[in-house]
């Protein structure tokens, strides 16, 4: 395994080839913030939180899927990518109507995390207050799409992970939904086979477990990695 | 022997044109003139403003706006001059009653310079007869018989050919990447899914002259070493979608597609792949995923689909006019096409002049035409004694050219350094009676529809940003809404995953840029 | 003569909009800072300290807590920014609209007042109506923001005690609050 060495907010830092910007920051304790990453699924680079500026390029790139490269400069906090991180919680916020007071998720919440370290004490855009429905179809989980900020975790867990593909994005622009099989109350598809691997991905009180009331949602997202790594080590040695 | 030539494009059915040749196929079957006067369905003749469009041979006259109840008089008149003389130069003695003839010394047409259009409005777009009559798929057999695929690149190369759809990256080095990729199942996609509102350069050229692209396509397979093609077109266009669907039909069998081509042992085969009206399917990644069958979102690049690109093989994509260019190039040599147009910027564009113009239409230019060549001149300006106010270029995409800035020379460069882009050629003139909110109200909008929702800046910012518009045009906004506007288009220009999204705020931008006022005018007294 | 030396106290507000009162518990949960706070403020308007109907002129500070959610709301909010030097959103309603604002998708207050008044009413089913006595609902409930400027945000569901004293503190000895981490500006 070659090595390649670049340098990160001004710090020397070495990493694997292969590795991305994301992966090396955060094995040298520089943290740059993310919502739709998720290590154990694929990147989509969709949420634009992790962009950083990279010398010699012109544009911003997104950490989770640049490769690290030999002498590469990164600057992961100018105060351009503190106000564009700022920018991106507010519009996630105004979007939907995310009202951590009475959320699952209420002290357990990646945007609600990501809005403290962005220093979002109030949204600068209008609140747009979207009517947006509510599946408690599923015996066990509900989907709650007031709370969902279409990172497709759910999506890509479901499909890449658990290998059932019952979750995708329907529809386009500010009308994208997250869809049960075809477009079905979740409920009624056959196809979920109740792992609840969505619900302990999902970033926000989107998906919760049924019964769980305001704080009660405690997820660790990063648990899906440590599966991973069981399974594949199970696989490599049995 | 007469021949009568009548717009069967979808500007000009529109207006009336299938009417006007029942209307001459009866009269002139009435009259038992079948063998005497040809009548022929063609493409585009231009001037598609003041269609229904009907060209007179061997005079070359064009005459517009011709009702079907002109059709018996029109034909006499051809009889009679028929009967009376073999001397076809004698001027035809007919007016129609409604419509006129059009004067073909005017600008409009002049100032034209058609390679791309060179056979549109000439053949029966339906026929492959008349079409390898003026020369179709000659140039992919000459190629086939004694080139070698780098010589194809070379010439691409060489002829400083820059890719139509918008971006204008050169050709010859597009082709040059896939054509190194590694494998022999490499793919030619053909885009064909022009949404932006007010262009119809590559519709007029499918329905016009469909296999003067297919025979680009084989070419540039043949180039790239590629054996399957795909032509990924917008389900808006039926007239275009059933004429490919005919020429591919027809060059299958003719053995201009397939296997074994002109008994070499190069093949290749296309497909034809209807969208589904999403104009994100534009983006090159989000093509190729619809053409996968899934759901079509662009991805980051790199990869770039010539490394990764339908079904994971390298893949070539470029724009309809983009692939009309090649057999030209070809037959008359690199250094001909890169004699014309400029330095930088080689070749002819076609534009789609549409909006406050007087003659609005298809026009075709050498690169480095003035905008006010194309607009004043050839337009004619805007109609009912209004100036220009400006010209919108590339669509949601590009941006405004203010009126005292027309002396620009239409090339990628010079377009860009004024906040727009020459785009795929919509060229939409706006008179003084244009709100310039109002406009960028509008293309913001569209964006906010057409955005695929992936991205956050994208989804969420072009909602916030025409918000924001539409409360300055309310008269509701303050100076504060005003620097909002600003500083969040350009982070969604900054921070959007693809091209639609950052790209969204350009027209606001740039109508920010040069017409500033009419923003101001509307903002609340402080 | 010590009266005359002393530094002029702080005229604070606490206005109460479209919101649950949490955020004023959430003040009284000072406990036995209030005693320590009581002599370097003067409290010139509140309801929960003040008998004062009508909103003072030239008032240092104002901790407005809830959206702004009926015409009393309205007329309130503007009359608060107009006499007061620092207006502080006080709490997530104040700031987001919250818990008040779910009734915001529901395209007006006509679906939440026939469900209040009408479907769950007990006798009588009416809607509340008396000009001038009953405020009337707003389309939407509004973050303060949204219609005035405001100067500070301190967010909470309520905010807790120590996160309000640190504002207070900071206010009283004439420094802008440092409004950054998990201690000062969480959500919820």
């Amino acid at each position: 395994m070659s090595v390649r060495t670049l340098r990160i907010d001004g710090r020397d830092v070495a990493s694997a080839d292969g590795a991305t910007v994301l992966e090396a920051a955060r094995d040298a304790g520089v943290a740059i913030p993310t919502l739709c990453h998720l290590e154990g699924l694929s990147p989509v680079a969709a949420c634009r939180l992790c962009l950083v500026e990279i010398e010699g390029s012109g544009k911003l790139q997104p950490a989770c899927i640049t490769p690290v490269s030999e002498g590469l400069v990164v600057h992961t906090a100018t105060p351009r990518l503190r106000e564009i991180r700022r920018t991106v919680i507010e519009l996630l916020f105004t979007e939907g109507n995310h009202v951590c007071a009475v959320c699952v998720a209420n002290g357990h919440c990646e945007l609600q995390d990501r809005a403290v370290e962005v220093g979002m004490d109030h949204a600068r855009l209008p609140y747009r207050f979207p009517d947006r429905p509510v599946d408690l179809s599923h015996p066990r989980f509900g989907l709650d799409h007031n709370r969902c900020i279409l990172c497709s975790r759910c999506v890509r867990v479901c499909d890449e992970v658990e290998g059932a593909h019952v979750w995708d994005v329907a529809w386009r622009g500010e009308h994208c939904r997250i869809i049960a099989g075809l477009d079905q109350p979740w409920g009624t598809v056959d196809a979920c086979t109740d792992c609840g691997k969505c619900v302990m991905v999902c970033p926000t009180g989107a998906l919760f477990h049924k019964g769980d009331s305001e704080g009660e949602k405690h997820e660790d997202p990063s648990r899906l990695a440590a599966l991973q790594r069981a399974r594949h080590s199970r696989q490599e040695a049995p | 022997m007469s021949g009568l030539r009548c717009c069967a494009s979808a500007g000009c059915l529109a207006r009336g044109s299938g009417a006007l040749m029942g209307a001459l196929e009866t009269a002139i079957s009435r009259g038992q003139l079948g063998d005497q006067i040809q009548l022929r369905p063609v493409g585009c003749l231009g001037p598609c403003s003041q269609g229904p469009l009907l060209a007179l041979d061997p005079d070359g006259d064009l005459y517009a706006g011709v009702d079907p109840q002109d059709a018996e008089t029109l034909v006499a008149a051809l009889a009679r001059r028929l009967h009376q003389s073999s001397d076809q130069a004698t001027p035809l003695e007919w007016a129609p009653a409604r419509g006129e003839r059009l004067d073909l010394r005017a600008p409009f047409f002049q100032r034209q310079r058609r390679i791309v259009l060179e056979h549109c409005g000439l053949i029966d777009p339906t026929d492959l007869e008349q079409a390898i009559a003026v020369g179709a798929y000659g140039q992919l057999e000459r190629v086939l018989q004694g080139w070698s695929p780098e010589q194809v690149v070379t010439e691409l190369q060489r002829s400083g050919l820059r890719g139509r759809g918008g971006a204008g990256y050169p050709t010859g080095l597009k082709w040059a990447t896939v054509a190194r990729m590694p494998g022999a199942r490499k793919v030619v996609v053909c885009n064909a899914d022009e949404g932006d509102p007010g262009a119809f350069m590559d519709r007029a050229v499918l329905e016009g002259d469909p296999h003067r692209v297919l025979e680009g396509m084989v070419i540039a397979a043949y180039a790239v070493g590629a054996d399957h093609g795909f032509i990924y077109i917008r389900a808006e266009y039926e007239l275009a979608i059933e004429r490919l669907r005919l020429a591919i039909e027809q060059a299958v069998d003719r053995g201009r597609l397939g296997a074994a081509l002109f008994g070499t042992g190069f093949g290749f085969t296309l497909e034809l792949r209807v969208g589904a009206g999403a104009y994100v399917c534009g983006e090159e990644t989000a093509l190729i995923a619809s053409i996968e069958g899934k759901r079509g979102t662009p991805r980051p690049r790199p990869p770039y689909p010539a490394e990764l690109g339908v079904g994971g093989r390298p893949t070539l994509i470029n724009n309809v006019e983009t692939f009309a260019n090649v057999a030209p190039i070809l037959r008359e040599g690199a250094d001909w096409f890169a004699a014309i147009g400029t330095a930088g910027s080689s070749g002819t564009k076609v534009f789609s002049l549409t909006g406050h113009v007087r003659r609005g239409g298809l026009v075709e230019v050498p690169m480095g035409t003035s905008l006010a060549t194309v607009v004043l001149d050839m337009g004619e300006g805007s109609p009912h004694g209004s100036a220009v106010k400006a010209v919108q270029t590339g669509g949601p995409s590009g941006g405004c050219v203010p009126a005292d800035r027309l002396d620009t020379p239409l090339d990628y460069e010079s377009l860009q350094a004024l906040g727009t882009i020459m785009g795929s050629g919509g060229m939409v003139v706006l008179d003084q009676s244009t709100d310039m909110v109002a406009l960028a109200a509008y293309f913001m909008a569209f964006c906010r529809e057409e955005s695929c929702g992936k991205c956050v800046p994208c989804r969420a910012g072009t909602v916030q940003l025409h918000g924001l518009l539409k409360k300055i045009l309310a008269g509701q906004a303050s100076q504060a809404d005003l620097d909002q506007l600003e500083t969040l288009g350009a982070m969604v220009m900054d921070t959007s995953l693809c091209g639609l999204g950052q790209s969204a705020p350009k027209p606001m931008l740039s109508t920010l840029r040069y017409f500033r006022g009419d923003y101001l005018a509307r903002l609340e007294a402080p | 003569m010590s009266q005359l030396a002393k530094q002029p106290k702080l005229r604070l507000a606490t206005v109460w909009l479209a919101g649950c009162s949490g955020c004023h518990m959430s003040f009284l949960d000072l406990d036995e800072w209030l005693i320590e706070l009581a002599p370097r403020i003067e409290m010139v308007f509140s309801p929960i300290a003040s008998d004062t109907k009508t909103y003072p002129e030239d008032v240092d500070v104002a901790l407005v807590e809830g959206g702004v959610g009926n015409s009393d709301n309205l007329a309130l909010i503007h009359q608060v920014r107009q006499r007061t030097r620092l207006l502080v959103s006080f709490g997530d309603c104040a700031i987001t609209a919250n818990v008040p604002g779910l009734r915001n998708p529901l395209a007006g207050p006509a679906a939440v007042l026939d469900r209040s008044y009408l479907e769950l009413a007990d006798g009588s089913a009416q809607w509340p109506h008396a000009p001038g006595l009953v405020p009337e609902l707003l389309e939407r409930v509004l973050p303060v923001h949204e219609l005035v400027p405001v100067d500070l945000f301190l967010p909470g569901c309520p905010p807790p005690a120590e996160r309000i004293r640190a504002v207070l503190d900071a206010l009283l000895r004439g420094e802008q609050p440092l409004m950054e981490g998990p201690e000062m500006i969480r959500f919820g």
